[in-house]
């Protein structure tokens, strides 16, 4: 392989790798934008979505819809698996956030751990404690650019989650609710003064956020052909990364974050025993947080001066 | 005073912060289409009147009429949909949002596009700065600017009643009395406003009552006129 095709061979498995960071951030960020809160669950609503895709995918399979109906496969899939973890995400609230709301900080914190560990059991008890193998809907079919071999499932997972931050950017920026979110995330008392109603606004943005994690779980199992109920916590810590680097509570700082955490991972792998690929997040974070602790574009400085 | 029906009444109005005792029985009635002003020192309990009214802060004993009708059980959000409006001690703009989007959030509770955008062109009248801010962020307006915005998004709401909290702190003295100009404006568009202020001269010279507080009673009420005459109030207020 010369080295233009290594180039867009990495590249291609770097935006790949980000774009997931970065859906699974865009929740951690937007929770913890509007409360203040890490959602400490969020990994298991990853997990959670993959598992609702892989039970969705198979049932279709079974029916022998997969193979007639393609492109309707793949809304059910991923229509259900964010449409059931976004009602899971809005019941989380409810339940384990919404009561704590005035309580400490570390309080709604052990409430997140708890809901963690919950749910990750739960998906244990009723999933089993073994890999779980997703019905492979791309294969290994792809195409070649020079000598870089590009799956069709790489690159639908590109553009869907490309699809889905162009969408939440249009919605937090261009409709009255998703402005009314930026507006509860940036003060609150302000925001009922004007007749927000923060409630709502918290169950929408505890909607999205899952939502989005529950697709970038989808997109795992797809991609990596297997889902099991612990599979979350990886992926969260380094999409928590990736919302500390990009500055937490910022959504076009999640997508930087998710993007850099994804490079520098593919980056290591493609130079470096890979084994150790996992330590360059950690790394990242360290000097993250030595270095400039509100992220690459964190606003607590502007915040404070108004 | 005069025999209007009072748009705003306060009957007997405890708050406190925790332990602490911040108003100690509050009784004000305020004429609709008037404008009365709370004047006092730091510390007083003004703005924890207008947060009382609003009900950011619940008021412990105690009744706030609006219109006849009790709104002290209510959440802000309530009241802000009963026709009140305030621009809150600092201002509180949304930082990371643009001049149009928090004027924006102003009318969050009105469907009336069209009224919305008249408004919306008012309010770039009132102050036609913001007119060249429409996309600059409100966390990077100067603070004079992020006053004309926090007043124009009170506003966007078309409000029955304005609560102003020290509209003039930390202004240029000529922006000062722009805004107090601008003020007397709205008031004449037939909003009642409610003013706090430190610069009790200025306040007391654009009200038609005045209030005056100390260590969470109202100690002195009167005509506006008549307040800017009282010895007392000039010593202690007015600097003379």
């Amino acid at each position: 392989m010369d080295n233009a095709s290594f180039i867009i061979q990495q590249l291609i498995n770097a935006i790949f790798l980000g774009s997931i960071y970065s859906l699974i951030a865009l929740g951690y960020t937007m929770v913890y934008g509007i409360i203040e809160l890490i959602n400490f669950a969020h990994g298991e609503l990853f997990t959670a979505g993959a598992f609702i895709g892989i039970i969705v995918l198979a049932a279709l399979q079974n029916m022998g819809f997969v193979e007639t109906h393609f492109v309707l496969t793949l809304i059910l899939v991923f229509g259900m698996a964010m449409a059931y973890v976004a009602v899971l995400g809005v019941a989380i609230e409810h339940v384990a956030y919404k009561p704590l709301r005035k309580a400490s900080r570390l309080a709604a914190i052990l409430s997140a751990l708890g809901m963690s560990i919950f749910l990750s059991n739960g998906m244990m008890l009723s999933q089993g404690v073994s890999d779980r193998a997703y019905p492979a809907i791309f294969g290994l079919k792809g195409f070649s650019i020079l000598d870089a071999r590009i799956a069709y499932g790489q690159i639908f997972i590109i553009i869907l989650s490309l699809v889905l931050m162009v969408a939440l950017n249009m919605f937090v920026n261009w409709t009255k609710l998703g402005k009314a979110m930026r507006a509860t995330a940036q003060n609150q008392t302000m925001a009922r003064m004007l007749g927000i109603d923060i409630d709502r606004t918290i169950r929408v943005t505890f909607m999205i956020g899952p939502a989005l994690g529950a697709a970038a779980g989808v997109m795992v199992g797809m991609y990596y052909g297997s889902v099991r109920f612990d599979m979350g916590f990886i992926y969260m810590i380094k999409a928590f990364a990736a919302a500390i680097l990009g500055g937490i509570g910022s959504i076009p700082g999640a997508v930087l974050g998710g993007i850099i955490i994804g490079g520098v991972e593919v980056l290591w792998s493609a130079f470096l025993p890979s084994e150790w690929k996992d330590v360059t997040t950690f790394v990242v974070l360290i000097l993250v947080l030595y270095l400039r602790p509100s992220g690459i574009l964190g606003e607590h400085v502007s915040e404070s001066r108004v | 005073m005069t025999v209007k029906e009072p748009i705003l009444e306060l009957k007997d109005v405890h708050t406190y912060y925790g332990n602490i005792h911040a108003l100690k029985g509050i009784s004000c009635a305020i004429p609709s289409g008037d404008i009365a002003c709370l004047i006092g020192a730091n510390g007083a309990g003004k703005s924890t009147t207008l947060l009382t009214i609003f009900g950011v802060q619940r008021a412990k004993r105690g009744e706030i009429l609006f219109k006849g009708y009790p709104i002290h059980h209510l959440r802000p959000e309530q009241v802000a949909a009963k026709g009140i409006s305030q621009t809150p001690e600092g201002r509180q703009i949304f930082p990371r949002m643009t001049t149009l989007e928090n004027l924006e959030m102003g009318a969050y509770l009105r469907n009336d596009k069209a009224e919305v955008a008249d408004d919306m062109e008012w309010v770039f009248d009132l102050f036609p700065v913001l007119k060249d801010r429409t996309r600059q962020l409100g966390g990077t307006l100067s603070g004079g600017e992020q006053q004309m915005l926090a007043i124009g998004r009170a506003l966007m709401s078309r409000p029955e009643l304005l609560l102003l909290d020290e509209p003039s702190l930390g202004l240029a003295p000529k922006l000062v009395e722009k805004i107090f100009e601008t003020i007397l404006e709205i008031n004449k568009m037939g909003v009642t406003i409610f003013l706090v202020e430190q610069n009790a001269h200025m306040a007391l010279s654009i009200s038609n009552s005045g209030y005056v507080m100390e260590t969470g009673r109202i100690v002195l009420t009167d005509r506006a006129a008549r307040l800017l005459e009282n010895e007392k109030v000039k010593k202690a207020y007015l600097g003379e």
